[in-house]
């Protein structure tokens, strides 16, 4: 349990150095070990599959894409911070804190499964007959490609609307566009 | 966008078949191992953007051009659909009605032949995935707003 608090420790200082730097590219690479700390938290609740997914789309996705994209005259940012700005967000999120601790004292332990409470739960249905009915070995993915497989057409949907977007908008014609607004 | 050094080059010209075949056997061994058509397919596109960083945009588009990106984008998305509405048609009426092994029962678990249409959701969700991330970050590093180099001033 004790190597849960260090995590935190780490993701907390990691978080707090992302924010506070005046470097772009070390904020990112911040963000980076944010995410590293969270999948090997996945991986000590043994959740590989969820660490895994988590390593390659935060730390390598995030690290590469903004590396790839960043343009180089734009690293550091100048300018403070608005006073008003700051007492808002802090008056914030200390009232999300206060919310959260009453949430966190209704739920069970952590790393506690909270399906594990109901003995009719789906999840348990489909952790003993998993194997039976699908076949695969892997049971996280007898779920989300069998059981639950319309999460993950409506995950392929999301992505595929994105893209649309991000295609449309950042077309070379569209640059041109910019340039000659005619 | 330019390529880094011949450092880089070198190192990356071998580090890319690696990267490509380990995201091969996250896709393919999905059903089995850790793992799965998501992460698998964001490890194919990382081995394609890393030949982005080392060598510049300009060789990835030569290997890998957006038209081709797109139509494997599309292929994924009707592979799924279609395995989607072959449940649909077989038996059961229902939505991803895993037929082959429901059926057919081909394949023992635990080997790379079972689990019905299971590895090829896992082949067609890493095909989207991929292509897709790659479309993104191809589109985000040809564009430039002008107002970038104003800013700087």
């Amino acid at each position: 349990m004790a190597i849960f608090y260090i995590l935190l420790l780490f993701v907390i200082i990691a978080a707090i150095i992302a924010v506070e730097t005046d470097n772009l590219l070390s904020s990112v690479i911040c963000v980076g070990a944010i995410g590293f700390g969270g999948s090997l938290m996945f991986l000590f609740l043994r959740a590989p599959d969820i660490a895994i997914t988590q390593i390659v789309v935060e730390v390598l996705g995030l690290i590469i894409l903004i590396r790839a994209t960043i343009a180089r005259d734009l690293t550091f940012i100048t300018g403070d911070r608005e006073f008003f700005g700051m007492v808002v967000s802090m008056v914030i999120i200390f009232t999300i804190g206060l919310a959260a601790i009453r949430v966190f004292e209704t739920l069970p332990h952590f790393g506690v499964p909270i399906f594990a409470m109901v003995p009719e739960a789906a999840s348990q249905t489909y952790i003993s007959q998993g194997l039976q009915k699908t076949g695969a070995a892997n049971i996280v993915s007898s779920v989300i490609l069998d059981f639950r497989a319309y999460d993950t057409l409506g995950e392929a949907t999301v992505l595929f609307t994105s893209i649309i977007g991000a295609t449309v908008i950042l077309r070379k014609k569209c640059k041109k566009l910019l340039e000659d607004p005619d | 966008m330019k390529g880094m050094t011949v450092i880089v080059k070198t190192i990356s010209s071998w580090v890319k078949v690696l990267i490509f075949l380990f995201g091969i056997y996250i896709v393919i061994f999905g059903h089995l191992t850790p793992g799965g058509g998501f992460a698998g397919g964001v490890i194919l596109a990382s081995s394609y953007v890393l030949l982005m960083l080392a060598f510049g945009r300009e060789f990835v588009e030569k290997n890998l051009s957006l038209g081709v990106a797109s139509k494997l984008d599309c292929v994924g998305a009707l592979l799924f659909a279609a395995i989607a509405l072959f449940g649909m048609a077989y038996g059961a009426a229902s939505f991803f009605y895993n037929f082959l092994q429901q059926q057919y029962q081909y394949g023992q678990p635990l080997k790379l032949a079972s689990a019905g249409t299971i590895p090829l959701s896992n082949i067609a969700i890493g095909l989207k995935v991929g292509a897709s991330l790659f479309m993104v970050i191809l589109a985000l590093s040809t564009f430039r707003p002008n107002g970038s180099v104003e800013q700087k001033e």
